[in-house]
């Protein structure tokens, strides 16, 4: 029993690692520019995808990794850019079908760069199992768990440490005021835009080796990103990251001890739950409506 | 003339198959343009009017569509009662869950009605003892009206197209009525409002209510005429579809949620001829629109030729 | 009010005149096929050999003169996997591209979705999808041509039984495919004198089963049996390696691709699936009538589009089967064309050697599935 618990750990930590990256991306995005960007889980798809044909093609697998990084990035950026600066005046709906349009676009473009195919990607460091007590893991769910856990203490230090974090945090609470002081608000959110691609793309590039990507996998992970920042409480990162634990944790203790056919179900039934009793996710603050 | 628009529509629906008989784009799709009509009229009083947003109303058309299903299929029940069945059981949840979720702003809103979306999909996929599970449900039976068979496409047509209209006519009347001014008082600042003595909460209830229980009669009405349901016309993508539906034609107005759904509907069937690009080219007109037309097609039309169209379709244009 | 009339009446003119695929006149001299495949979403792995196949093969056959003088023509239409985009378009075949016959719906639920519409406008359709439902109980005008989902159990059973394998776990998907095969498996197992002491389910979109594993470890099963296609049962095969599971896994025809043991790499070894002998041509001895067929098949596909899989095989079975009813027809009428698939004897394809009537509208024996192992990255008879 205890073995089963540990190994359901296991999975749902790394599975929760992967949810905690997309969601801290939304967290990222929705806090310089109150928008939800349903296009975060194709960050996920096109981080994998580009690292996957680069490795193909000969390129060094860390040079590959770090180019497909600079490409999400890159793709970050146009949206940012061509879409979202466009639409500055967007109500919260147009923004939410503005970014649902990029998501379909991205898929459509992924579609007829990479096709239907279904890729693998050679994991990090071989797949010798590692034995926990009767528990076993493969180095890359430890290589899930660190790399999300840097890429978390690294957001951390940039947003409270650096001035280009606290540009960007004083943009989410005031952008007028924060313009008023001089901060470029336009570079802030495109930095925003290309930090929460940069770290879409991460989280791609990590389980990727785990699991396999189509053209349409960002849709999943977007999903579930999106759920654990509100679970979390939106425009919080540490709480996008907590979230994203949380559900990864819920699922597989769900499917573990309930049912696995319903193991989304029941994880849903708790976020609803918690969204009844928390209106502002876990650790969100209480909104207060503008009048 | 307060209704002008609506005849000239009501006009334009009953013609069409007049002039165009056995025509696969009005019999055929004409009949799906007036279920997401339908559904989208109906959403369009939850998020354009009260400002609520809906991500899961899939989940009230899916439990019409799977009451009125399996009750007739499983247990032979008459499809009137069943669609009866299916409005009660909506009526219910929809009840149940309105107050805790509709407490809930914006993006948390999003995620609960998402989450509940989600979460009937999912039980309609897994209790396949029921449902019949991803394979979906056949044979469900025609409907018969007064002894008269509705049985072919042109029948499905008069019969659709006359719920239609009966929403269209409903939702433009409901604007104008005393609950219409207070839905858009609760909109526009819900502690204005309540200033005003409007009950928002219990406003907010009913609408959400009323927009469930016309989902789940389009739902009923779906499956006789499908005669067949699965689970993939109720997921979370669909949901999403309804939402931008609204949103493109332009949010809070009628004509403006008719004119998003038949876009949306017809938009699909003339780019099959683009095959692999269709998805690129669907996202990129979405967010094309939405960049240019943030108040929606139909409204900045109307807008645009505005003389012309005062008096006739403006009505129940929210003034911003 | 005139110019917006005016205004309405053009753009719906416009609207309704609009027919991108095909000319409004049916044309005499052509046959038209129409289909309706999963060409994108999760199940297009299925629908895309599907069509590579029907278009290189009807190609061929209009370059050879066509059939009874007349050229065949392919209209096709994506349905994403959907019902209700099935429904519309089979409506839309019939109804705007007036096709004499239709050959498609890649899986169980768009296959299952159309039946009452092709019954009502008696139209001939050859489904390509797996369930048994399809064509039991019989339909008058719906033919299919890959094995069943039954027959797949079946035949794991069969082999499980020579193994002495009596406890077995068993875990499904969330898709049709899946749930169908999880169905007749339950149904099935009784008849062989095998338990299934574990029950388990993912989404089809899920990274990571483990979970389900942990609990399958924990029983006293001694072989596991997947049922899903897709990268799903890849991530099954790598976590059963992973957690050192030592127990035979079995998996369904849905993984008959060579997609698969690239995908699980070194986790595919040892697997045993049943599968048709396409994928073994060459290991078939030269006295099998499949062997040429076959074979043929395989290098015409492999030449154009490479690797090939038992999912195109099935488009193929269902293209000639309907070509040779047309041509002893000798006519378009769909009564006649329908009568003589049902009339469809030794017709030797690549799921086996067809033979249809009255009471079986798919005409394949249990033979007609060979059980492979997966061994050094290949398939081999066992």
């Amino acid at each position: 029993m205890l073995d089963q618990l540990i190994q359901f750990l296991i999975t749902g930590i790394t599975v929760g690692a992967a949810y905690a990256l997309v969601g801290l991306g939304f967290a990222i995005i929705y806090n310089a520019s109150d928008v939800v960007n349903f296009a975060q889980g194709e960050f996920v798809m096109i981080g994998a995808m580009s690292a996957i044909s680069l490795i193909d093609m000969g390129i060094p697998y860390g040079v590959a990794l770090a180019a497909a990084v600079a490409i999400t990035v890159c793709v970050g950026l146009a949206l940012e850019k061509f879409a979202i600066e466009q639409a500055r005046d967007a109500t919260v709906v147009s923004t939410i079908i503005i970014t649902i349009g990029a998501s379909i676009f991205l898929r459509g473009m992924a579609l007829i760069v990479w096709g239907k195919d279904i890729y693998a990607m050679p994991p990090f460091s071989g797949e010798k199992p590692i034995h926990v007590g009767n528990a076993t893991m493969l180095p890359q769910n430890i290589w899930v768990m660190a790399g999300t856990a840097a890429s978390v203490l690294l957001v951390r230090y940039f947003f409270n440490r650096t001035a280009t974090g606290k540009a960007i945090l004083a943009c989410s609470y005031n952008m007028k005021a924060a313009s008023l002081v001089g901060i470029n608000v336009r570079k802030m959110l495109l930095i925003s835009y290309g930090l929460s691609a940069g770290l879409g793309a991460l989280a791609g590039i990590l389980i990727a080796p785990i699991t396999y990507i189509t053209y349409d996998s960002g849709v999943m992970l977007g999903l579930k990103g999106f759920s654990a920042a509100i679970l979390g409480g939106m425009g919080n990162p540490m709480g996008a990251v907590a979230g994203g634990m949380l559900l990864g944790l819920l699922e597989c203790i769900g499917a573990g001890f309930i049912s696995s056919g319903y193991k989304d179900a029941i994880a849903f039934v708790v976020i609803l739950m918690v969204l009844f009793f928390r209106p502002g996710g876990l650790f969100g603050s209480a909104q207060a409506e503008r009048v | 003339m307060r209704l002008a628009g609506f005849y000239l529509f009501a006009a334009l629906v009953a013609l069409l198959p007049v002039v165009f008989p056995d025509n696969y784009y009005v019999t055929v799709v004409g009949v799906t343009a007036f279920f997401n009509i339908m559904l989208a009229v109906g959403l369009n009083l939850l998020m354009g009017y009260a400002g609520q947003i809906s991500l899961g109303h899939a989940a009230f058309f899916g439990i019409g569509a799977y009451v009125s299903a399996v009750t007739t299929v499983r247990y032979g029940w008459n499809p009137w009662v069943a669609m009866a069945a299916g409005l009660v059981l909506v009526w219910l949840i929809a009840n149940l869950i309105a107050r805790p979720i509709l407490r809930l702003k914006g993006h948390y809103l999003a995620m609960a009605t998402l989450g509940f979306g989600i979460i009937i999909h999912i039980v309609l996929v897994q209790a396949d003892a029921f449902t019949g599970g991803p394979d979906g449900l056949s044979g469900i039976p025609g409907l018969v009206l007064f002894g008269w068979h509705v049985d072919s496409d042109l029948r499905w047509y008069v019969v659709a197209g006359a719920v239609m209209l009966l929403y269209v006519w409903l939702s433009l009347n409901i604007i104008d009525s005393r609950e219409g001014r207070a839905l858009r008082a609760v909109h526009g600042s819900e502690v204005a409002a309540s200033t005003l003595g409007i009950d928002i909460s219990g406003t907010k209830v009913r609408v959400f209510v009323l927009s469930a229980l016309m989902a789940s009669l389009t739902g009923s009405l779906f499956a006789h005429q499908q005669a067949f349901v699965s689970p993939d016309s109720f997921s979370f993508f669909f949901s999403i579809e309804l939402v931008t539906m609204v949103v493109l034609g332009g949010l809070a107005s009628t004509f403006g949620a008719v004119f998003g759904a038949v876009i949306l509907t017809f938009l699909p069937e003339f780019l099959v001829v683009f095959e692999d690009f269709q998805m690129l080219i669907y996202g990129a007109i979405l967010m094309l629109i939405m960049i240019f037309l943030p108040r929606g097609l139909f409204v900045t039309m109307a807008d645009r030729i505005g003389p012309m169209f005062a008096g006739y379709f403006r009505q129940g244009i929210r003034e911003t | 009010m005139k110019v917006l009339k005016l205004f309405l009446t053009v753009i719906f003119i416009l609207l309704f005149n609009m027919s991108p695929l095909v000319p409004i006149v049916h044309a005499s001299g052509i046959i038209k096929i129409g289909s309706f495949l999963a060409l994108t979403g999760p199940a297009s792995f299925l629908g895309d050999p599907e069509l590579k196949t029907l278009k290189m093969y009807i190609d061929q056959i209009n370059s050879q003169g066509g059939v009874l003088g007349k050229k065949l023509e392919l209209v096709y239409y994506d349905t994403a996997g959907h019902a209700k985009s099935a429904k519309d378009i089979v409506k839309r075949l019939i109804q705007k591209d007036r096709v004499d016959v239709i050959i498609g719906g890649s899986t169980s639920g768009t296959s299952l979705a159309v039946i009452d519409i092709v019954q009502a406008r008696k139209i001939p359709f050859i489904s390509l999808a797996g369930s048994i439902k399809i064509v039991q109980p019989v339909k008058k005008w719906v033919f299919k041509t890959p094995h069943t989902d039954r027959m797949a159990a079946a035949k794991i059973f069969e082999d499980m039984k020579k193994r002495h394998i009596t406890r077995i776990a068993l875990i499904t998907g969330n898709g049709g495919f899946d749930k169908s095969g999880r169905a007749q498996c339950l149904d099935l197992a009784p008849r062989y004198g095998i338990k299934i002491v574990a029950d388990e389910s993912y989404g089809n979109a899920d990274t990571d089963m483990t979970t389900q594993l942990t609990k399958i470890r924990a029983t006293d099963a001694q072989a596991i049996l997947n049922f899903g296609f897709g990268k799903a049962p890849a991530i099954v095969a790598k976590n059963v390696k992973q957690l050192g599971i030592r127990l035979p896994l079995y998996e369904s025809h849905g993984v008959a691709s060579k997609k698969f043991i690239a995908l699980a790499g070194d986790a595919a070894e040892g697997i045993r699936l049943p599968a048709a002998a396409l994928l073994v041509a060459d290991k078939l001895p030269d006295s099998d009538p499949q062997k040429k067929v076959l074979l043929g098949y395989r290098n015409m596909y492999e030449a154009k589009y490479g690797p090939v899989s038992t999912f195109g095989g099935h488009a193929y079975d269902a293209l000639f089967i309907t070509v040779g009813a047309i041509r002893r027809a000798g006519c378009l009428d769909k009564a006649k064309i329908r009568d003589e698939i049902e009339k469809t004897k030794g017709f030797v394809g690549t799921g086996g050697i067809f033979n249809m009537s009255p009471e079986d509208h798919l005409g394949l024996g249990l033979d007609a599935f060979k059980m492979l192992e997966i061994r050094n990255g290949t398939w081999e008879l066992i």
